[in-house]
C-alpha cells in the first residue's frame, strides 16, 4: 500500500532538449493510474523512472512517503510487468516466480506457499513445471503478471502488458488485469498508448504529450471536460470533430455555417468576440433528425463522404464546405456516398478551445 | 500431374548422381588415410603395383581397402612412440585455452555489449584490427615475450597465453554479437527483482548463451587443437610437442613412418567429431525463443 508522488520530475539525455519535464503527479493508495499518449510522449520513461530502471535528472519521486531518487530498484517495493514479458525463458514458470523471492532469501515454505498462492489466483498451477516457449501468449502474460504479484509489492508498474497480444484477448486480459488490482488493492501504475484501454482500466488517467502531463482525471472528466485539443482530439474514438470558427455576437462563425454558442459559454466569450476559437463536437453529439436530443441544437446538411459499418451503427464522415464532421447513425438505410445528409447538433454539449493556446474555454 | 512428376524425377536422379560422386571426391583422402592406417604399413601406397602394372593392378592401387586390415599402427603409435604424451599436452593446452579464453571472452563480451565506458569503441576496433594480421606475422614478438621475457618457452601455460590471446578478440565479437540479442528487459525484470549484475550475468545472460558460448568454445578449442606454427615454434623440447607438431616428426626429412602419421591423424580428430557431434545441438539451437513476444 504507498502512496507515488512526483514532484517536478524531468528527464533529459546528454545535451539534448528533454523528453519529459516538470511533471507533478500524484498517485493516490490503492488507485489504478493509466499513463496513457501517443507513441514518444515519454509515458515509458516515466514509468521507467518510477521503477528505477531510468535515472531522474531533475525532481523528485516519492514512494511511500520516502524519495526514491537515489534508491536501487530493488529497494524500491516495486514490481514491474514488461510488454515483452520478459519472462527468463530458460526457467520454468515455478523458477520465473520464484526467482525474486530465492534471491531475498524467502525461506523455502514461504516461497512455496506465495509460488502457488500467485498460481491460484492466475490459474498457473497446471504450468508451473513449463518453460515459456510452451505457454501461449496469454499465458506468458499471466506468468509475467505472476511475477508481480508473487512478491506482493507496494506499487506496480505496467508498461504496455496488452500490446503483444491480440485483440480478443487484449479485451480479457485488460478485465483481468483489472479484477487483480481490483482484489489485491496495490496501487498501479499502467503505461498504454490505446485510450481504450486508458479509459476502461484507470481510475484516474493522466494524458502526456511531447514529455508534457496534458490532463489528470476520471476516465469521464477527461472524456467529458478535455482541458486542451490533445486530449480532446487524443480520447474518445472516433475522435472529436473539430472546426474553426470565429466568435460574433453568441454565435460561431465557421466557414460553412454559423453554429449558435452553448449557454454555459456565452459569458467567456462575451470578451473574445471576432477572435478565433476551435469548436469540438464529439460524434455522439451529433445526431439524425428524430432522435432525442439534450438542449439547444443546431441543424445541418452534411455531404456525406464515407459511410462505415460497426454493425450496431454506421459512422458517417460527413463534409459542410471546408469542415469535416463525423457522426453515427441507425446502421440501418445508411445514406449513399456523395449524398446529402441532415444532422442535428446538440449546442450545448459542444467544446471551446482557444485557437492560440489550444486550451478549453472556461464555462 | 504425372507429366510434372516424371519430369522431376530424371533431374533428381542426376543430383543424386552428382551428389553422391561429390561426396566421394570430398571423403576419398579420409578413406586413404584411415586405410593407410589400418594397413599396419608405413608406405603411402595402398597396394603394391608389379612391375608391369594391368588394368586391375591399377584399379586395386586406388581403392582405398588395405590387404590386411591390423590395429597395429595405432598400438605402436601408442606405445613405441611418445604420441600420448604429445596428445595429453594437445589435450591439457586446448582445455586450459578454452576454459581461460572462454571466461575472459563472455565477462568481456558481456561488458562490451552492455556498459558504457571510455575506450569501449576502441577496445573493439582493437580487437577487429588484430584480426586483420596473419597469425605467422606475430610469431616475433610473441616469441619475444614468452621466451625471452618470460621464460615460458617449452611449457604449456606458455602455449596456452599465445593460444588464448590468438582467439580472445573473434569470441569477443563473436560473443558480443550475441550478448547484443539478448532483450535487456530480461536484465531489467531480474534487476527489479532484486539480482545484482554478477546474478544476472551468471544465472541470465550466460544460461541464454549457452549456443554461442558452445560455438566460441569449440572455436577456441579447435583452433588450439589444430595449431602447428605457434606450437611448433615455442615447444622445443621432444616431449613437450602437442599432437600436431608430434605428427610432423613422424615424416621428418629421415623418417617417412606414413602408418603412424595416418594412425596418429585419426587419434587426433576424434575429440574434434565428438566435440562436433556434443555441440551439435547448439549449433541449430535459438534458445531464446519463446523469451520475448509471440
Amino acid at each position: 500500500m504507498a502512496i507515488v508522488t512526483l514532484h517536478e520530475v524531468a528527464k533529459r539525455y546528454g545535451d539534448n532538449p528533454p523528453v519529459i519535464t516538470g511533471i507533478d503527479l500524484e498517485i493516490r493508495d490503492r488507485e489504478f493510474m493509466v499513463l496513457v499518449g501517443p507513441s514518444g510522449c515519454g509515458k515509458s520513461t516515466l514509468l521507467r523512472m518510477i521503477a528505477g530502471l531510468e535515472e531522474i535528472t531533475l525532481g523528485t519521486i516519492e514512494i511511500g512517503g520516502r524519495v526514491v531518487n537515489d534508491v536501487p530498484p530493488k529497494d524500491r517495493d516495486i514490481a514491474m510487468v514488461f510488454q515483452s514479458y520478459a519472462l527468463y525463458p530458460h526457467m520454468s514458470v515455478r523458477e520465473n516466480l520464484d526467482f525474486g523471492l530465492k534471491l531475498r532469501g524467502t525461506p523455502r515454505a514461504e516461497i512455496d506457499r506465495l509460488v502457488s498462492e500467485a498460481a491460484k489466483v492466475l490459474g498457473l498451477e497446471e504450468l508451473l513445471e513449463r518453460r515459456p516457449k510452451e505457454l501461449s501468449g496469454g499465458q506468458r502474460q499471466r506468468v509475467a503478471l505472476g511475477r508481480a504479484i508473487v512478491r506482493k509489492p507496494a506499487v506496480f508498474l505496467f508498461d504496455e502488458p496488452l500490446s503483444n497480444l491480440d485483440a480478443k484477448l487484449r479485451v480479457q486480459m485488460r478485465a483481468e488485469i483489472k479484477k487483480l488490482q481490483h482484489r489485491l488493492q496495490v496501487t498501479s501504475v499502467y503505461v498504454t498508448h490505446d485510450q481504450v484501454e486508458a479509459m476502461t482500466m484507470g481510475h484516474r488517467i493522466a494524458v502526456l504529450n511531447a514529455g508534457k502531463l496534458q490532463q489528470v482525471g476520471t476516465p469521464l472528466e477527461v472524456y467529458e471536460k478535455p482541458e486542451n485539443l490533445f486530449v480532446a482530439n487524443f480520447i474518445g474514438t472516433p475522435p472529436m470533430n473539430f472546426i474553426r470558427a470565429t466568435v460574433s455576437d453568441g454565435t460561431l462563425a465557421a466557414r460553412g455555417f454559423t453554429l449558435p454558442a452553448p449557454a454555459a459559454a456565452r459569458a467567456a466569450l462575451a470578451s473574445r468576440q471576432g477572435k478565433p476559437v476551435v469548436v469540438g463536437i464529439r460524434p455522439e453529439n451529433v445526431v439524425e433528425p428524430g432522435r432525442r436530443t439534450t438542449g439547444a441544437t443546431a441543424q445541418l446538411q452534411l455531404t456525406v463522404d464515407l459511410v462505415e459499418t460497426l454493425g450496431d451503427e454506421v459512422v458517417i464522415h460527413g463534409s459542410k464546405g471546408e469542415d469535416q464532421i463525423a457522426f453515427k447513425m441507425d446502421p440501418h438505410n445508411p445514406p449513399e456516398f456523395g449524398g446529402k445528409v441532415d444532422a442535428i447538433v446538440e449546442v450545448d454539449r459542444i467544446h471551446l478551445f482557444d485557437a492560440e493556446t489550444e486550451k478549453r474555454i472556461a464555462e | 500431374m504425372a507429366r510434372s512428376r516424371r519430369e522431376q524425377e530424371v533431374p533428381h536422379a542426376l543430383l543424386h548422381g552428382i551428389l553422391a560422386i561429390a561426396t566421394l571426391l570430398t571423403i576419398y583422402p579420409v578413406l586413404w588415410v584411415i586405410c593407410i592406417a589400418f594397413s599396419g604399413k608405413q608406405t603411402l601406397a595402398i597396394a603394391d603395383l608389379p612391375a608391369t602394372p594391368g588394368f586391375f593392378d591399377r584399379l586395386r592401387a586406388v581403392i582405398p581397402w588395405p590387404e590386411r586390415w591390423t590395429p597395429a599402427n595405432f598400438v605402436s603409435v601408442m606405445t613405441d612412440q611418445p604420441f600420448g604424451r604429445w596428445v595429453l599436452n594437445s589435450i591439457v593446452v586446448a582445455v586450459f585455452t578454452t576454459l581461460f579464453g572462454i571466461f575472459l571472452s563472455c565477462t568481456a563480451a558481456y561488458a562490451f555489449s552492455r556498459f558504457k565506458f571510455p575506450g569501449r569503441r576502441a577496445g573493439m576496433m582493437g580487437f577487429l584490427v588484430s584480426q586483420m594480421f596473419p597469425g605467422t606475422l606475430m610469431l616475433i614478438p610473441l616469441y619475444i615475450i614468452m621466451v625471452s621475457v618470460l621464460g615460458l618457452g617449452s611449457t604449456r601455460l606458455g602455449l596456452v597465453i599465445v593460444y588464448a590471446t590468438t582467439s580472445i578478440p573473434f569470441s569477443v565479437w563473436m560473443l558480443k554479437g550475441y550478448f547484443d540479442t539478448i532483450p535487456k528487459e530480461l536484465e531489467e525484470a531480474a534487476i527489479i527483482e532484486g539480482a545484482s549484475a554478477g546474478t544476472i550475468f551468471w544465472r541470465i545472460v550466460l544460461p541464454l548463451a549457452k549456443p554461442a558460448v558452445a560455438i566460441t568454445a569449440l572455436f577456441s578449442f579447435m583452433t588450439s587443437w589444430n595449431e602447428f606454427i605457434l606450437a611448433a615454434t615455442f615447444m622445443d623440447r621432444e616431449d613437450m610437442y602437442t599432437a600436431p607438431v608430434g605428427l610432423r616428426f613422424f615424416v621428418g626429412g629421415y623418417s617417412q613412418q606414413w602408418g603412424y602419421f595416418a594412425a596418429g591423424s585419426i587419434i587426433v580428430s576424434i575429440p574434434v567429431v565428438l566435440l562436433f557431434l556434443y555441440l551439435q545441438k547448439y549449433l541449430v539451437s535459438g534458445l531464446t525463443a519463446g523469451s520475448v513476444k509471440g
